[in-house]
C-alpha cells in the first residue's frame, strides 16, 4: 500500500529536505551572529528591530522575482547573457523600482511605529538605513540571480531547483548583515 | 517606449505580493521591538542568534508543503477535503517532523555556538525548550492554516501556486514571532 505513495511518504520527504534545512539553519547563523554581536545597538534602537524580519525576507522575495523571470527565459531559450540583453535590464529596473517603494514604505511604516513603541529615530536616518540598505540588497539579489542563472545554465542544471532556493536563502542571510552594516555607518 | 511598458508591468504583477509580505514583516517586526521582546533578548543570550534562523526556515519548511499540496491538487492526486487520505498524512507528518525537528536543532545550535566562543548564554534546556514550543506552534497553525487556504483558493478557481509563497513568509513572521513570545513566557515560567 505505502509502494504507490513514491515521493508523498514521510520518510522520503524528510530525508530530501531535513539535511538542507539543517545546512541553511547553520549559514543564518551567520546572520544570527551579526544581531546577537551589536545586540546593544538594537535593543537600544527598537526602530531598528522593526526593520528586521522584513530585511530578512525581502531580498529573498526580490531575488526570487527576478530569478523565476531569467528561469523561465533560460528554458525558453530566450535569455541572452549579454549587458546588451534589453530584457534583462527591464526586468532589473523593474526589480530596482519595486526595491525603491518597498524600502521606501519600510522606513516611514518603522517610524511611526516605532512612535508607538518607543522614542523615535530620526525619520531622516531610519529613511537612510531603510533605503540605503534596501538598494544595496536588491543590487546583491540582482547580481547573485544572474550569477545564479548562469552556472546553473552552464552546468545544465534546472534553474527552478537550484538557482532559486539559493538565490533566495542567501539573500535572506545577507538582510541583516547589509542592514547591520550600513546601520552603524550611519548611527 | 516598449521597455517602461514592460517595467510598469512587472512592477505591478509583484508591488502586491511584496506589499503582504512588507504588512507581514512589519507586525513582527512591532512585536521584535516591543519592550517585553527587548526584555527577553537580554534575559535569555542566544534567542537574537537563532531568530534569523528560526524565520528563514519557516519559509523553507511551509513552502515546500504549500507547493506540494498545491502540485497534488493540479495533478489529482489529492482532494481539496478535509478527510483521511494517505498521501495529505503523510505530507502533514513530514512538514511537522521537519518544521519541529529543524526548530529543536537550531535552540542546540545557537547553544553550542555560545559555548565554543565562551560567550554568556541561556541554559540549553531554556534554548531548546522555546525553540520547542515555539516551533510545534508555527507548525499547527501553518500546516492547517495553509491547507484551509490552498484548498479554499483552488476550489473557488484560483490557481494556489501564486499564492502559496506570499502566504507563506507573511503567515511565518506573524505567527513565528508571536509563538516564540508564548514560547519564550512558558518557558520562563516552567523552567
Amino acid at each position: 500500500m505505502t509502494d504507490d505513495l513514491g515521493t508523498w511518504r514521510f520518510r522520503t520527504i524528510i530525508v530530501t529536505m531535513f539535511p538542507i534545512l539543517i545546512a541553511l539553519s547553520v549559514l543564518e547563523m551567520g546572520s544570527g551572529y551579526v544581531l546577537e554581536s551589536l545586540e546593544a545597538t538594537y535593543l537600544d534602537n527598537p526602530t531598528l528591530l522593526i526593520l528586521v524580519p522584513v530585511m530578512i525576507g525581502m531580498g529573498g522575495n526580490l531575488g526570487a522575482i527576478l530569478s523565476s523571470r531569467l528561469s523561465t527565459r533560460l528554458h525558453l531559450g530566450t535569455l541572452e547573457f549579454s549587458p546588451r540583453d534589453e530584457q534583462l535590464w527591464t526586468s532589473i529596473a523593474a526589480i530596482m523600482l519595486l526595491a525603491a517603494t518597498v524600502f521606501g514604505a519600510l522606513g516611514v511604516a518603522a517610524w511611526v511605529l516605532g512612535r508607538v513603541i518607543a522614542e523615535p529615530m530620526a525619520l531622516v536616518d531610519l529613511l537612510v538605513i531603510s533605503v540605503g540598505s534596501g538598494m544595496l540588497l536588491a543590487c546583491l539579489a540582482v547580481i547573485l540571480s544572474v550569477a545564479a542563472t548562469y552556472v546553473s545554465y552552464q552546468q545544465g542544471l534546472d534553474p527552478d531547483d537550484t538557482t532559486i532556493p539559493v538565490v533566495t536563502n542567501v539573500c535572506d542571510i545577507l538582510g541583516v548583515v547589509v542592514l547591520s552594516a550600513v546601520a552603524i555607518a550611519v548611527l | 517606449m516598449d521597455a517602461r511598458r514592460e517595467v510598469w508591468r512587472i512592477y505591478r504583477e509583484s508591488i502586491g505580493i511584496l506589499g503582504v509580505s512588507l504588512l507581514g514583516g512589519l507586525f513582527a517586526g512591532l512585536v521584535l521591538g516591543s519592550d517585553a521582546m527587548r526584555a527577553a533578548f537580554a534575559d535569555f543570550p542566544g534567542l537574537l542568534l537563532l531568530l534569523p534562523a528560526f524565520l528563514a526556515t519557516r519559509g523553507n519548511v511551509y513552502g515546500a508543503f504549500g507547493a506540494r499540496i498545491s502540485s497534488g491538487l493540479h495533478q489529482g492526486l489529492i482532494d481539496p477535503e478535509f478527510e483521511f487520505d494517505e498521501r495529505l498524512l503523510n505530507a502533514v507528518v513530514a512538514s511537522f517532523a521537519n518544521g519541529i525537528g529543524v526548530s529543536v536543532f537550531i535552540g542546540f545550535l545557537s547553544w553550542g555556538i555560545l559555548q565554543a566562543l565562551g560567550r554568556e548564554s541561556a541554559r540549553l534546556a531554556e534554548l531548546v525548550g522555546i525553540t520547542f514550543l515555539a516551533g510545534v506552534l508555527t507548525s499547527i497553525v501553518l500546516v492547517f492554516g495553509l491547507l484551509v487556504l490552498v484548498f479554499g483558493s483552488y476550489e473557488s478557481g484560483y490557481d494556489p501556486d501564486n499564492l502559496i509563497g506570499p502566504i507563506v513568509t507573511m503567515l511565518g513572521d506573524v505567527f513565528g514571532v508571536v509563538f516564540l513570545y508564548v514560547a519564550i513566557v512558558v518557558v520562563g515560567v516552567v523552567l
